[in-house]
């Protein structure tokens, strides 16, 4: 068994209450950054530890917190995102309805060491339940003078508001994120200022996801450097997986970072395989927003050595054949699958979540999903699929916030891993509408390549 | 070189500018051809820019400090200037395919109704398509549309025309009270509205239709009554109570058929003007003319004012006649 910092408890009935959870050791970490070690201290364990940005970008957490202005006299924020709505993920929201003390722990001890005394947790909207969750937890944390003023008797001030989201996807990006908090359309602002400098309110903000504040919990329990010593190189930690598609026990797991993708799919302690005895056809490893890759390409590296589940080895072999750790939404596609569907599907979201500011994601993403649709339908012509290359492209990298990436990738790496697939949409526009592919050559081993581009 | 000012080198010339400075308005201080189109950012506008995408730039040369060139393509208005910083516009094949992409997407769902739309002639896009965009279109979708809207009884809004620039909503929200104008709905279904149709009814809502790089906000008292090629601008003034007064009147024969704010030789206005001037004043006697409107000589609008542009048939065939006309030959070629 890994080890298990965050979900250690999930199973003892009542974790959700205050009360079992102080039991099991809660609010240790409160105690002893509020009571033994200053908020620069507290920001040097979170450096120590290595812990990157759990929302996708992989930011080391410690070096954003350094970088927060500090002019006298303006009030600085911590905002918690817990927005989580990209397809696949939902790995905070496991952690808020069950364990939801871990966060309100996080949040006194993240907002201690930045110094702000008002801090905010941004709940996807739809998520009604675990605001409800979150608001009685608060409410009972501040009854035992974790929250409020001079929070045990040391002199430090904190409220924590939970603000239910705008209900749409582009809320969770930092910056539509706090204009949406500021009562404003959630249009993503353009950077620079960034939040650090001028966030909520033109005042210096950060902006963590909600595993990002929990982990907190156990750096300041244990110290940074017991947390980095967890993981591999600089991935340090454990990290919150959510496991969807075609497994036999999809769901929410805690891994070490550095396990084996082969182990995580197929070993018992995790998701057991491929459910019905299928054969894995492909995986998306990060969420919806990072490239897929195909059954070999997903366990192997391009050199033939295994694939592990840390933000380095996902991302070997650049965009050619690797692809990125992100949020931690694992999907698993097995050879039933259609992958030109699944990309359709992809692209339906981002065309509906696009906020329409700049032109390449507003009129790229519709125009994406539509001609995806007609190959998926049968329609498609060839020159279809060198078409949407070249849109993705043209939205890649020319777009106000990473939305426009998020939509472009997934399109790239689908047609880049599985053309064949989308020839024969076009080649059998009958059949494709009633049988599909099939596994094809994509599990097969690669031929070893020569010159391998490494990851960053 | 003083602290506050900054050397930057646009498509190879060298430039020096306030710290602070944006890509585009060092662009804009040395003028010309290296200027980068601009459908969304305005001056006059805080906060405005960033959206449209038409003025993407490569920075080649970070700057002196750090000369690694970044990795992307910028946004030349909301990018800032750096000490030594290089920057390629039209010297780049890279951005003009770029660009080239940005006018084909921004073209993908527009109408391309120029022959009944009131915008054409003095239209960003129009100009832009001539510029950048293809021959054909590789989109093969039904185009978005919406309802026209009638935003008062002085201002049309037609919303398949509209490039989502966000200047009208900066106009409605920085130069008048009370906030009416805004987008509704995201994505490609975003539309421009004001609070369930309600009329704009402030004295310098007009101006909507000055910023609106396109047909989609004109002005009803004008619409359909001439080509804009047709009219002849002229600058005018009156002292006005609510205004600075200066304005353009567009005239035929001797009505004036609509009035604007004059606009500078980037396309944005010189000051803002009051319902009054724009909608209501449209006697000569209300004005005091100062002088005919310089217009660009590759304006279509330029074409009607010069009785020169149509030399006689011989005049082309005859060389001592050619050769003694020459520079009034060169206008007449097109470019
Ligand atoms: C379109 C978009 C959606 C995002 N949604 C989320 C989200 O739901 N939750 C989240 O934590 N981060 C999300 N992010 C990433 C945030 O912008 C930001 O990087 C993150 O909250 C930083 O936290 P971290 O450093 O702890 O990872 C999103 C980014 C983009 C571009
Ligand atoms: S990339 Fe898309 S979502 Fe992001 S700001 Fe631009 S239009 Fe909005
Ligand atoms: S109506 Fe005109 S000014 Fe307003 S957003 Fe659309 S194009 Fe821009
Ligand atoms: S003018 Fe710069 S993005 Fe529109």
């Amino acid at each position: 068994m890994s080890r298990k910092l965050l979900l250690e408890h999930i199973n003892v009935p009542g974790i959700a209450g205050l009360d079992v959870y102080r039991q099991k050791g809660g609010y240790r970490a409160v105690e002893k950054a509020l009571k033994t070690l200053t908020p620069d201290e507290v920001v040097e364990e979170v450096k120590k530890s290595g812990l990157r940005g759990r929302g996708g970008a992989g930011f080391p957490t410690g070096m954003k917190w350094s970088f927060l202005a500090k002019p006298e006299g303006v009030a600085r924020y911590l905002v918690c995102n817990a927005d989580e709505s990209e397809p696949g993920t939902f790995k905070d929201r496991y952690l808020m309805t069950h364990i939801p003390h871990a966060l309100i722990e996080g949040m006194i001890v993240s907002s201690y060491a930045l110094g702000a005394n008002a801090s905010y947790i941004y709940v996807r909207g739809e998520m009604m339940p675990q605001i409800r969750i979150l608001e009685r937890a608060i409410a009972e944390a501040k009854a035992a003078g974790f929250l409020g003023n001079n929070i045990l008797g040391t002199g430090y001030n904190l409220e924590l508001y939970v603000q239910p989201g705008g209900g749409a996807y582009i809320c969770g990006e930092e910056t539509a994120l706090l204009e949406s908090l500021e009562g404003k359309r959630g249009n993503p602002r353009i950077k620079p200022p960034f939040p650090a400098i001028a966030g909520l309110y033109g005042c210096p903000t950060v902006v963590n996801n909600v595993e990002s504040i929990a982990a907190t919990v156990p750096i300041i329990n244990d110290g940074g450097e017991e947390y980095a010593k967890i993981g591999i190189g600089r991935s340090t930690g454990t990290k919150l997986i959510s496991a969807s598609g075609n497994l036999v026990r999809p769901g929410v797991y805690e891994i070490e970072l550095g396990l084996p993708v082969e182990e995580f799919i197929y070993s018992d302690e995790y998701c057991g395989g491929i459910a019905n005895g299928k054969r894995l056809k492909a995986t998306v490893a990060g969420g919806s927003s990072v490239p897929i890759l195909p059954a070999n390409l997903s366990l192997k590296l391009a050199n033939g050595e295994p694939r592990l589940m840390s933000y380095e080895s996902l991302a070997e072999g650049g965009f050619a054949t690797g692809t990125m750790l992100g949020s931690g939404g694992f999907i698993a596609f097995d050879e039933d699958q259609c992958i030109v569907r699944n990309t359709w599907n992809f692209s339906r979201f981002y065309h509906h979540e696009s906020c329409g500011q700049c032109s390449p994601c507003r009129e790229g993403t519709g125009w994406l999903e539509k001609v995806l649709h007609r190959l998926e339908y049968g329609h498609g012509k060839m020159s279809d699929i060198d078409l949407l290359v070249d849109v993705a492209k043209k939205i890649e990298g020319n777009t106000i916030c990473p939305l426009g990436d998020a939509a472009a990738w997934p399109v790239g790496s689908a047609i880049r891993h599985f053309r064949d697939e989308f020839e024969w949409h076009v080649k059998e526009p009958v059949k494709s509408q009633s049988v599909n592919y099939g596994l094809a050559d994509y599990a097969k081993p690669i031929e070893k390549v020569a010159e391998v581009k490494t990851g960053e | 070189m003083s602290d506050n000012k900054v050397k930057v080198t646009i498509d190879g010339i060298t430039v020096e500018v306030e710290n602070g400075t944006t890509i585009l308005n060092a662009a804009r201080q040395i003028g010309g051809d290296i200027v980068p189109p601009a459908m969304c950012y305005y001056s006059k506008l805080k906060g405005s820019g960033g959206k449209c995408r038409t003025c993407i730039v490569k920075v080649s040369k970070g700057s002196e400090k750090d000369p690694r060139p970044m990795p992307k393509l910028v946004a030349s208005c909301r990018t800032t200037v750096m000490d030594g910083m290089e920057v390629q516009n039209i010297t780049s094949p890279e951005v003009l395919e770029a660009r080239a992409g940005v006018v084909e997407i921004l073209l993908i769902n527009h109408p391309l109704d120029c022959p009944v739309c009131d915008q054409a002639g003095e239209c960003d896009l129009q100009d832009l398509g001539y510029e950048h965009g293809l021959q054909k279109t590789r989109y093969e979708f039904e185009r978005r549309t919406f309802e026209r809207i009638d935003i008062g009884d002085k201002i049309q809004l037609h919303m398949n025309r509209c490039i989502l620039c966000y200047r009208c909503v900066y106009t409605a929200d920085q130069l008048t009270d009370g906030r009416v104008h805004g987008v509704l709905n995201r994505g490609d279904h975003s539309e421009i509205s004001t609070y369930i149709e309600q009329a704009i009814d402030n004295d310098f809502s007009g101006n909507v239709i000055d910023v609106c790089p396109v047909g989609a906000l004109t002005d009803r008292t004008f619409r359909f009554k001439n080509r804009v090629w047709f009219t002849k601008p002229v600058d005018a003034h009156r002292d006005c109570p609510t205004c600075s007064g200066k304005v353009t009147l567009w005239y035929k024969g001797p009505d004036v058929l609509r009035v604007t704010a004059r606009k500078d030789q980037f396309g944005e206005v010189e000051e803002f003007i009051c319902n009054t001037c724009r909608f209501e004043t449209k006697n000569t006697s209300d004005w005091t003319i100062i002088e005919p409107t310089k217009i660009s000589d590759t304006s279509v609008i330029a074409a009607n004012h010069y009785e020169t542009l149509r030399p006689l048939p011989v005049i082309k065939t005859n060389e001592q006649l050619r050769e003694a006309n020459k520079k009034e030959l060169e206008k007449t070629i097109k470019y």
